[in-house]
């Protein structure tokens, strides 16, 4: 199960630090659980809200970035369910953007060996399943 | 009273289709009833700044400047609900999105920022309506 998750999940602002890191210990302690890896963990702080939340104006953000199945998720988000201070959760799934971006992103890597080097055929054989015609000229080498 | 200017309108139908001369796949919409008050739709409306292919490079008042899509020239890909300043160029004050006729957005760039949009409003990064803070 590789599917990759973003959890982002705003805390009332007047929650100690301490209580937060013990919240995110928790979370974090639940994922393994349930079959996931946690990738990373990012207090994003202290942020004005764009509309009032259950009568707050402000709230910490934290983002975690997670790894694993759906049943996970589940659990994850049940857990914020139930847990007072968090008052606002919202779960992305983000391993299909991941590939396209890295699908791009190799594309453009290829690109710009294959303009900087023209006459070398390693950096080209690298990047094999590249579609581009361009892979015809290491080719003809 | 606009039913007595569709009568001789047949007959000539330049004045009327600002567009291509379409007249035979006019009739349908001209048998409507409703015909009689939304016929200026056809019209520039919102397919002027599109490029009318009958005004060409003259057409002054079609082509307001050939805007350019901002994801694509910047070769911005990732286009994230988190970072809701760029997002914010993107939305109106009241908070609604911008259309891209106005934005000159590419459809595909703008199918993504719309839904970062409204991944952003629900995380309250962004208003649903009202100024952004």
């Amino acid at each position: 199960m590789n599917r990759a998750y973003e959890l982002m999940f705003i805390v009332r602002p007047d929650m100690a630090e301490e209580d937060l890191d013990k919240l995110i210990a928790t979370l974090e302690a639940a994922v393994p659980a349930s079959g996931g890896t946690v990738k990373s963990v990012d207090k994003m702080g202290k942020r004005r809200l764009a509309y009032t939340v259950r009568k707050f104006h402000e709230g910490m953000y934290v983002l975690l970035t997670v790894e694993g199945g759906g049943a996970m998720v589940h659990e994850l988000e049940r857990r914020l369910r139930v847990t007072e201070p968090v008052i606002k959760f919202m779960t992305v799934r983000i391993d299909e953007e991941q590939k396209r971006l890295d699908k791009i992103k190799a594309l453009r890597d290829a690109k710009k060996k294959l303009s900087a080097q023209p006459a070398a055929p390693a950096p080209a054989a690298v990047e094999e399943p590249a579609p581009a015609p361009a892979v015809e000229v290491p080719a003809a080498h | 009273m606009t039913d007595e200017t569709r009568v001789p309108a047949p007959a000539s139908d330049a004045p009327r289709e600002a567009h291509a001369p379409r007249p035979s796949g006019d009739r349908p919409s001209g048998d409507r009833p409703s015909g009689g008050g939304d016929r200026p739709r056809y019209g520039g409306g919102g397919r002027g700044p599109g490029g009318p292919p009958r005004e060409g490079g003259g057409g002054r008042k079609f082509f307001r400047r050939k805007k350019v899509c901002k994801f694509c020239t910047e070769k911005i890909e990732n286009i994230n609900y988190k970072d809701y300043r760029m997002l914010g160029q993107f939305v109106a004050e009241s908070g609604k999105i911008v259309p891209r006729r106005l934005t000159g957005v590419c459809s595909p760039h703008q199918h993504r920022l719309s839904n970062a949009i409204k991944q952003a409003r629900n995380i309250a990064l962004l208003p649903f309506a009202g100024r952004a803070s």
